[in-house]
């Protein structure tokens, strides 16, 4: 018994149907926890008022639009090493939920930054990097929906990815040169003076939680979404065959 | 190797088309932008450096497409790939020579067009340096993208989707470069930041875009 036989299709439609309603009945009581207690049960703060409980969207999409993109770049490696099909069509089922995600770090980091900084948009360098890891997933996903053929698409991607990892990277520290910031640092950190307060921490943790839990779902269920429309085209296939 | 890079040299200037093509380009975008953003010399002082490097930039797209894709329909690009030649050799090639054909010109052209849009004096070198510096980069990066679109019909769109992202390092050090010298302090910093993204990608992006290649060929 090896990690990889569950890259076998059928053993993971197998093993993901019992599974699924566990993670979204997880995913869903920690976020209903995490958003309850944020948003209810902590204290304003003393200069930004209620407008800080954004915060318990805002950090765990923005966390998720990142850890989307690591989680592509792996199973895109996993698909070039081992050429399991499962790993590309996770991949090609996470690009969606990394691009919502990304929109929405966005959309609530302008919500939050109107009232805060007097802008909805700055040329600040973590915005900035958020954009253009916006374009990198609208690219990933055009890519995909172009190809016919499903192994050159995920050839194709899996080397973009990788590629595009690179100069995501880059691109992050480049903007850091060209402007300097405006964004505070990290809100999450091991260093205990460097995160929010206590108060804060411990709502925004358990939401984290149930977005990456929320985020496992998806894919999960979009995998096998993919990996039922590859079966029907190839019955199809045999159809017209036959 | 240099067989290859001569014919893709001759190839581009007989069959005409894109190599005066880039440059009539760059030349209209810096004629337009004074159009739409007004005349006052000092407004065009301050964004010519950006202006001048987004202009290049969006030159250097217009003719990617073009590198892989007649190889590719006429066959020759799977004569390429099982000649001795290692098909990272052609990708170098390929793109040395459309670095040649629209990098090198527009280069050399740049500071001419600074004149149009009041460049300040002290960034002309600059302006010449940084984009020597950082449009063989345009160039590589472009031939790795136009590898990645080649078995497309359209790729033409989906092509700058994917190659105007990775081109963000490139400007962000090519006009800063500009911007720092035409404003009197050491740009130092920039150059050499734009000098190694154009080494990193001539060193593995060959290697991304032979790989592609095969993809695309199998």
């Amino acid at each position: 018994m090896s990690f990889w036989e569950y890259a076998n299709p059928k053993k993971f439609m197998g093993w993901t149907a019992p599974v699924l309603p566990y993670v979204f009945g997880a995913a869903a009581l920690c976020l209903t926890v995490g958003l309850i207690w944020g948003f209810f049960f902590t204290p304003d703060d003393f200069r930004q008022g209620s407008t800080v409980k954004i915060i318990y969207l805002h950090v765990p999409a923005a966390t998720m639009a990142t850890g989307t993109w690591f989680m592509m770049l792996a199973a895109s490696l996993i698909w070039v090493v081992r050429r399991h099909h499962v790993s590309a069509l996770a991949a090609r089922a996470a690009a969606p939920i990394g691009l919502t995600m990304t929109l929405i770090g966005l959309l609530t980091g302008a919500i939050w930054g109107q009232p805060m900084w007097g802008t909805y948009w700055a040329w600040d360098p973590r915005l900035t990097s958020f954009l253009i890891l916006f374009l990198f997933y609208l690219g990933y996903i055009a890519m995909w929906e172009a190809i016919e053929d499903p192994d050159t698409a995920a050839d194709l991607t899996s080397v973009l990815c990788m590629v595009g990892s690179v100069f995501a990277i880059l691109s992050r520290y480049a903007v850091n040169f060209w402007n300097q910031g405006l964004h505070q640092g990290a809100s999450l950190s091991l260093d205990a003076e460097e995160h929010v307060s206590d108060v804060f921490w411990q709502p925004l943790v358990i939401c984290i939680v149930g977005f990456v839990l929320l985020f496992v779902g998806l894919v999960l269920m979009r995998t096998r979404t993919e990996i039922r429309a590859r079966r029907i085209r190839a019955l199809e296939a045999r159809a017209r065959r036959a | 190797m240099i067989a290859l890079l001569l014919r893709d040299l001759r190839l581009a200037v007989r069959a005409g088309g894109g190599f005066g093509l880039g440059l009539a380009f760059f030349l209209i975008v810096i004629i337009l932008v004074p159009f739409g953003v007004g005349p006052q010399v000092d407004l065009l002082t301050r964004i010519a450096p950006g202006i001048l490097w987004i202009a290049s930039l969006l030159a250097a797209l217009l003719s990617l497409d073009r590198i892989f894709a007649l190889d590719f329909e006429d066959g020759s690009l799977g004569l390429l790939a099982t000649s001795p030649l290692p098909l990272e050799g052609a990708a170098l090639m390929k793109a040395l020579a459309h670095w040649i054909t629209t990098g090198l010109p527009l280069t050399i052209v740049a500071p001419a067009l600074g004149f149009l849009l009041s460049l300040a004096p002290e960034a002309y070198s600059y302006l010449l340096l940084s984009l020597l510096l950082g449009t063989p980069a345009l160039s590589m990066i472009g031939t790795f993208g136009a590898a990645l679109t080649v078995g497309l019909r359209r790729g033409g769109l989906l092509l700058s989707l994917l190659v105007l992202p990775l081109y963000v390092p490139t400007l962000i050090f090519g006009a800063e470069a500009v911007r720092r010298g035409a404003d009197g302090l050491d740009a130092t910093g920039a150059l050499i930041l734009l000098g190694t993204i154009t080494a990193g990608c001539f060193a593995l992006l060959p290697f991304a875009t032979a790989a592609t290649l095969r993809m695309n060929l199998r």
